[in-house]
């Protein structure tokens, strides 16, 4: 199977602290790929990196290569709102714009020049029932964003991201502002969405990681010490320091 | 000594709201009783003011503190807004670190300098390349636009950084530019903290009276154009006071009854604004 994302010997700086060394591994199309690994071990940093979005912290800097569908997002004069269309971001806390559910929606496609009516309710319509808000909240579209609760945020978030039509879901810690039940139904969403996206999440929680992903990286200090298929990282781990990790040693 | 401490600085705290309601007191104890007596309709609505002959109609004036405080906005709040933008959104830290204490200088600058300037620099310029006296509603309108711009940008910078980062993640990630960012999520987020920037800006702007003398020369009429004569409120008092007497002293406190009410409105509007924020 061809790699979606390849990264290819990839440090970062941030700097004179450098926060990831020479890492390197393929993400498959298709499949959620887990990052997993200790506060601090840069696996947040390699995700801020598949959309450039490293770019706006002061003082980074970064050798290597990632290359999407083969071609380098680090190439000098690459269009970053085109890659950013293509690799979109859902964060670790949802942040839905302080502007009506309708408006959260539209509003990529409006960035990125849709202006007719019906496309945008159309557009509306599908985000929405991509993750099965469209239901509780189609009377409700001019509500504000900011009045729903966590895990309806979190959705809105992750719809309004489909809106743009990406090709990869890159999720920092997406459940980790939300309740277990919560957790749990956005877990089934994401199981859902890598059919139409490839996802790429980081995550604290290892039951997590077990349970949705396909493909799992572990990370310690900034070096990428592991990766494989999940079910071989959490049954057959290759390295002892993977191992202590997932049976709760450390970390 | 704890408590002596703490008794004194109760006292000396609780005087100056006391010197306010002194004030508040004095101005409503000398203009009330003329404006029952002459009805607020006569003065309010009245267009002559001649003291002398018993006529107190302040209209003009009510139409001129308007006008001029209407243009100081035109000309400060786009500029103000986009300064503020500039520096929160676009510059590097530290040209905001050098440029935010130098616009807030601005406001230290007496009022009379900026009145002095006004009338060697900007109303020379309008006689000659605009025609009318210079002295001139479009003048003060000028100068009061730049005094309420520290107003202004202070507070919309405030506003401004208050504005979650994770608003811009959000949009950025989504593709966004940055002017994109600003005009579409930033600026509709602090949409009220901008609101109440300009209020206060307006108070400002209404309550100033020396640089506003010196520049719009003070003509008791309608202004039929922006580079006709005005007089404002707190012109009418600042020019007469000094030699008015009976009626003519009292006639003044109304004025400056109306001007206390209008600048109360305000100030009331912008902290209805704030807490709305908060909120």
């Amino acid at each position: 199977m061809p790699a979606k994302i390849e990264v290819k010997n990839l440090s970062v700086f941030y700097g004179d602290f450098q926060a990831l060394h020479e890492v390197g591994l393929r993400i498959k199309e298709h499949r959620i790929t887990a990052f997993i690994g200790p506060s601090g071990c840069g696996k947040t940093t390699l995700l801020k990196t598949l959309d450039r979005m490293n770019d706006l912290v002061d003082g980074t800097r970064v050798e290597g290569q990632v290359l999407l569908d083969g071609e380098d997002i680090y190439q000098p004069g690459y269009k970053l709102i085109k890659l950013r269309k293509r690799v979109g971001m859902v964060f670790q806390r949802p942040n839905p714009f302080p502007l009506s559910i309708h408006d959260n929606i539209t509003y990529g496609p409006r960035v990125h020049g849709v202006r007719d009516k019906g496309t945008l309710e159309g557009v509306v319509e599908r985000s929405l029932q991509a993750v099965h808000l469209w239901d509780e909240l189609k009377d409700d579209l001019k509500r504000s964003a900011l009045t729903l609760t966590s895990e309806q945020q979190q959705r809105l978030c992750i719809a309004r991201l489909a809106a743009v039509e990406p090709e990869v879901l890159l999720m920092d810690e997406p459940c980790s502002a939300l309740d277990p039940i919560s957790t749990l139904r956005v877990e089934e969403l994401m199981l859902e969405l890598k059919k139409n996206y490839t996802i790429v999440v980081v995550t604290h929680n290892m039951q997590q990681a077990a349970r949705i992903s396909d493909e799992s990286g572990f990370f310690y200090l900034g070096r990428l010490i592991e990766f494989n298929r999940t079910k071989t990282i959490f049954t057959k781990p290759a390295n002892k320091m993977t191992e202590d990790y997932i049976t709760g040693r450390f970390g | 000594m704890e408590k002596l401490i703490e008794k004194g600085l109760l006292v000396i705290a609780y005087s100056s709201i006391a010197i306010l309601f002194i004030i508040t007191f004095f101005i409503f104890k000398e203009g009330l009783p003329f404006i029952f007596r002459e009805g607020l309709g006569t003065i309010l609505g009245g267009v002559e003011w001649r003291p002398t002959k018993g006529e107190f109609g302040i209209l003009p004036m009510v139409v001129g503190s308007l006008l001029v405080t209407g243009g100081a906005l035109v000309i400060g709040v786009p500029l103000g807004l986009s300064c503020a933008v500039f520096l929160v959104e676009f510059s590097k830290p530290k040209v905001r670190r050098i440029l935010k204490p130098a616009i807030e200088l601005l406001a230290g600058i007496p009022s009379v300098v900026y009145g002095f300037l006004g009338v060697i620099l900007l109303v020379p310029l309008i006689r000659v390349h605009l025609g009318g006296p210079g002295l001139s509603l479009l003048a003060g309108s000028i100068i009061l636009g730049i005094m309420i711009l520290p107003t202004i940008i202070s507070i919309s910078i405030d506003v401004l950084e208050a504005v979650p980062q994770s608003y811009r993640e959000g949009s950025i990630a989504l593709g966004a530019t940055t002017t994109q960012t600003v005009s579409m999520v930033v600026l509709k987020a602090a949409r009220s903290g901008i609101v109440t920037a300009v209020i206060l800006g307006m108070g400002r702007a209404i309550g100033e009276t020396m640089a506003v003398i010196m520049v719009t020369g003070n003509a008791v009429a309608f202004p039929g154009s922006i580079l006709d004569s005005i007089r404002t409120l707190t012109s009418n008092i600042g020019i007469e006071l000094a030699y008015a007497s009976g009626d003519h002293q009292e006639a003044l406190f109304a004025t400056g009854v109306v001007l206390f009410v209008m600048i109360m409105v305000l100030n009331l509007v912008a902290s209805m604004t704030r807490k709305k924020r908060i909120r």
